[in-house]
């Protein structure tokens, strides 16, 4: 019964969302308002049908309904209720039904909010968005059915894999994920529709900016909250091995990345719309590439669940994207015409150039390091993987001159600079890049790139700070304003830049924090006796003894160590093997000492009840912490930009037609 | 256009000899065995069954060594570290690191395959090694040593 609802809820949603592609395109050829609208309520039906399918396979998942296929596959009564909930997206057939739910929301939302602006190629957006909505739902209804009606229910279902179990960031990463993901569609459909629409005046970034930006928003947190679970769940003590499914993320977090840039070029100057363009497409590509990588079953890792039929769907989907995009931008491209050209390579412009060289550099060698074993298993039959030590050459510089360009773009002026001014201006951070420098010398660091990365982060950081207080000064000589009024007011005016400049903030201390934390730590695998202690680094730490700890689910294993640092007692830390029910192997549960300057992390190996020993690993990771808070400013300063202008929320009140919410009024003004 | 092009050349030089210098070859005991010395240096990812019998256990963390195999073919492997949990003897296994020349298998990672499949009673040694590495979950994060 549960199982026949949420199919006909799925056939519904590939039933509205063709007839929706299908309607927005005709209407897109000849406009009509009555076809518009009903494009719209199409729409509107199909994020519908996919939050009602959503909402059945939720109600099965919790009644136990063990006659619907993929609660037999991943419930269990044994589950606390929130990995019952969270069971939703823990494996193969849900993941894409709630990608259809994802999907549904954006599609509506954006129908909805861009309902009046951009008439001229909205209903092709439209239609492309419930294109991706229509193959999505045939997922559902062919390789990926999650609501099959089992003849014969099992009493009971075996949970979710136990790492996706482990930890509650597994409730948090996976949504965000999906919201960064899937959230790149629409910024796809707008571009295509511009394209295929041929309106690619000066103003066709704007609703793109801000489609863009919002999942852009969610991907960087996602990208974080992913290596933070693995931090606090994997046991090898770090948050990022460049593994597969990691790279699948960050890709199209790149090339999002070169396009929320280069789309500020293309709005100021009309110049590298075809580039823009481009760089948008590429981003959508990039996500239905780490879609086929992470759920075929080529690459294995706790993402890939099963080896499926779905991998060749999504890859015919990808090539039929990937056509599409490149015989789009193959048509329009006499209208891809630059209106501007960058005058002067002593600019901000020519920086924001070489910044999407860069940004589109490392999205190469990440991605030609990660399908590169495909390939060659593929040609040659032989199997391999990339070590880590390429991406990690290949990163450290780019990344390393990505931050220094963050500083010296922001320092010189739009347009063009003389050669003195460029001086000028280019020389004054150094103050701060010395300041980190020399900080980071007398605490005792020698190690060369880290120290580059402090000595660029500390030119980026005073040019960054400068940019955001020199406005805020201004206004209080200016008005006689206090600090905080001024700070408010700087802000109002100017939200887009203020963001940019927060964003930029916490990047800066993600990669000192990053750079800081892969270099300068130090770890030690230990076997000690009950009683015994290790020294590592300041640290002592004293096996004291293991407990049991039976809960419904699982039973755990838990190793009590005392630690102290410098002699002074700062308490036990608990790290812990837990064997699940219904599962075979045993999952650790690492323990981290968190503070602002390092964390104490503490693994265990094995545990030998015969001769009373314990294999652990311990590691002192300093500034990790710092990713995470850095990670929450980037996020902050994203949402900052994207909050619409004041006056045009004033605008919307008092005037007849709505402001789209897409339109951001006057660009920034330039220095 | 022209610098374009060069600039495009020289990435893909790069990035192809980064790549070449930096994989990891997923091997069974019988390719190893037959590269020979073609093998020293380079960086392999083992994989086989712990070979009964052949668990030494050394001092503290360091100095388990043990014998892998495919059925047919035996390396044996000089381990760092200390075992995961999962570790004993006859359970499928995957090492990561260098053939020294003197035909040892030097492992600065230790894997524990949590594959099923690799522990069907009847024939313990049906194992397709292939399949054994790709599978085993958890090779992720570098080799721990003394310090970073």
């Amino acid at each position: 019964m549960t199982g026949e609802l949420g199919r006909t809820l799925i056939l519904a949603g590939l039933l509205l969302a063709t007839v929706g592609s299908l309607a927005g395109f005709a209407v897109g050829r000849r406009p009509s308002p009555l076809g518009w609208a009903w494009t719209r309520r199409l729409a509107y039906g199909y994020g519908a049908a996919m939050a009602a399918a959503n909402l059945v396979m939720v109600y099965a998942l919790l009644a136990h309904d063990f006659s619907v296929s993929y609660v037999a596959h991943v419930g269990s009564r044994q589950v606390p209720t929130w990995v019952t909930v969270t069971s939703l997206w823990s494996s193969l057939e849900g993941s894409i039904l709630f990608w259809g739910l994802v999907l549904g929301a954006y599609v509506a939302a954006a129908s909805y909010l861009n309902r009046d602006s951009h008439p001229e190629y909205m209903p092709f957006a439209v239609g492309v968005w419930l294109a991706c909505g229509a193959f999505f739902s045939f997922l559902l209804a062919g390789p990926a059915q999650p609501f099959l009606t089992l003849p014969q229910p099992p009493p009971d279902g075996p949970g979710p894999n136990p790492l996706l179990q482990n930890h509650v960031l597994m409730v948090i990463h996976p949504p965000f994920l999906y919201l960064g993901y899937v959230g790149m569609t629409i910024p796809f459909g707008l571009a295509s529709a511009a394209l295929i629409a041929g309106r690619l005046g000066h103003d066709f970034v704007r609703p793109l900016r801000t489609w863009l930006l919002l999942p852009w928003i969610f991907q960087t947190v996602a990208i974080v909250l992913g290596g933070w679970w693995a931090y606090e769940v994997l046991g090898w003590g770090g948050y990022w091995a460049w593994d597969p499914v990691e790279n699948a993320s960050l890709l199209p977090w790149l090339t999002a990345t070169a396009a929320l840039h280069s789309a500020i070029l293309t709005e100021r100057k009309g110049i590298l719309k075809g580039w823009t363009t481009t760089l948008v497409m590429a981003t959508f590509l990039l996500t239905i590439l780490g879609t086929f990588m992470t759920r075929s079953g080529v690459f294995n890792s706790v993402h890939s669940f099963t080896q499926s039929a779905i991998g060749p769907t999504i890859l015919v989907f990808l090539a039929a994207a990937m056509v599409f995009s490149v015989a789009l931008l193959a048509l329009r491209v006499d209208l891809l015409v630059p209106e501007g050209r960058i005058e002067d390579p002593r600019s901000r412009d020519a920086m924001f150039l070489l910044n999407n060289l860069l940004f589109v550099l490392l999205t190469f060698t990440v991605l030609i390091g990660t399908v590169f074993p495909l390939l060659v298993e593929a040609l040659r039959g032989v199997q391999m993987s990339v070590g880590r030590p390429y991406f990690d050459r290949m990163a450290v510089p780019i990344g390393t001159a990505l931050l220094f360009l963050m500083g010296v773009g922001p320092a010189l002026p739009w347009g063009r600079a003389t050669g003195q001014q460029a001086r000028a201006a280019l020389a004054a951070p150094l103050a701060g890049a010395a300041a980190l420098a020399l900080l980071g010398l007398a605490l005792g660091v020698r190690h060369p790139w880290t120290l580059l990365t402090l000595a660029f982060g500390g030119y980026t950081a005073q040019v960054t700070l400068s940019e955001l207080w020199l406005p805020v000064r201004q206004r209080m000589k200016a008005h006689g304003e206090g600090l905080g009024r001024a700070l408010i007011e700087t802000e109002r005016r100017g939200r887009r830049r203020v963001g940019a400049y927060v964003v930029h903030a916490g990047a800066v201390l993600v990669i000192i924090a990053i750079a800081v934390s892969s270099t300068l730590g130090t770890s030690k695998e230990v076997v000690l006796r009950q009683g015994e202690s290790t020294k590592l680094g300041a640290y002592t730490l004293t096996f004291v003894t293991t407990d049991t700890v039976n809960e419904p689910h699982r039973t755990s294993l838990v190793a009590r160590v005392a630690v102290s640092r410098n002699g002074v007692e700062l308490g036990t830390l608990s790290p812990r093997m837990n064997q699940y029910e219904n599962q075979r192997e045993a999952i650790g549960t690492p323990a981290v000492r968190t503070s602002l300057t390092e964390d104490l992390y503490l693994s265990i190996m094995n545990v030998d009840p015969e001769r009373g020993t314990l294999g652990l690993l311990a590691l002192v990771n300093p500034m990790v912490g710092w990713i995470w808070i850095a990670t929450a400013v980037m996020a902050l300063g994203g949402v900052v930009a994207l909050l619409p202008p004041p006056r045009a929320r004033e605008g919307r009140l008092r005037a007849a037609p709505p402001a789209p919410v897409a339109d951001y009024g006057a660009v920034e003004t330039s220095r | 256009m022209a610098a374009l092009v060069a600039a495009a050349i020289a990435l893909a030089v790069i990035t192809v000899g980064g790549i070449g210098k930096n994989l990891v070859y997923y091997w069974g005991p019988a390719e190893i065995q037959a590269a020979g010395p073609r093998a020293v240096g380079a960086t392999i990812r083992l994989g086989g069954l712990v070979v009964p019998d052949s668990v030494r256990y050394g001092e503290g963390a360091s100095g388990l060594e043990f014998d892998v195999s495919d059925g047919k073919t035996r390396v044996h492997v000089k381990s760092r570290g200390v075992p995961p949990q999962m570790f004993r003897e006859g359970i499928g296994v995957v090492v990561e690191g260098t053939i020294t020349s003197a035909g040892s298998f030097e492992s600065q990672r230790l894997m524990v395959s949590h594959n099923n499949e690799y522990r069907a009673p009847g024939d313990p040694y049906k194992a397709d090694v292939k399949r054994l590495i790709s599978t085993t979950r958890g090779l992720e994060g570098e080799a721990v040593g003394e310090s970073r």
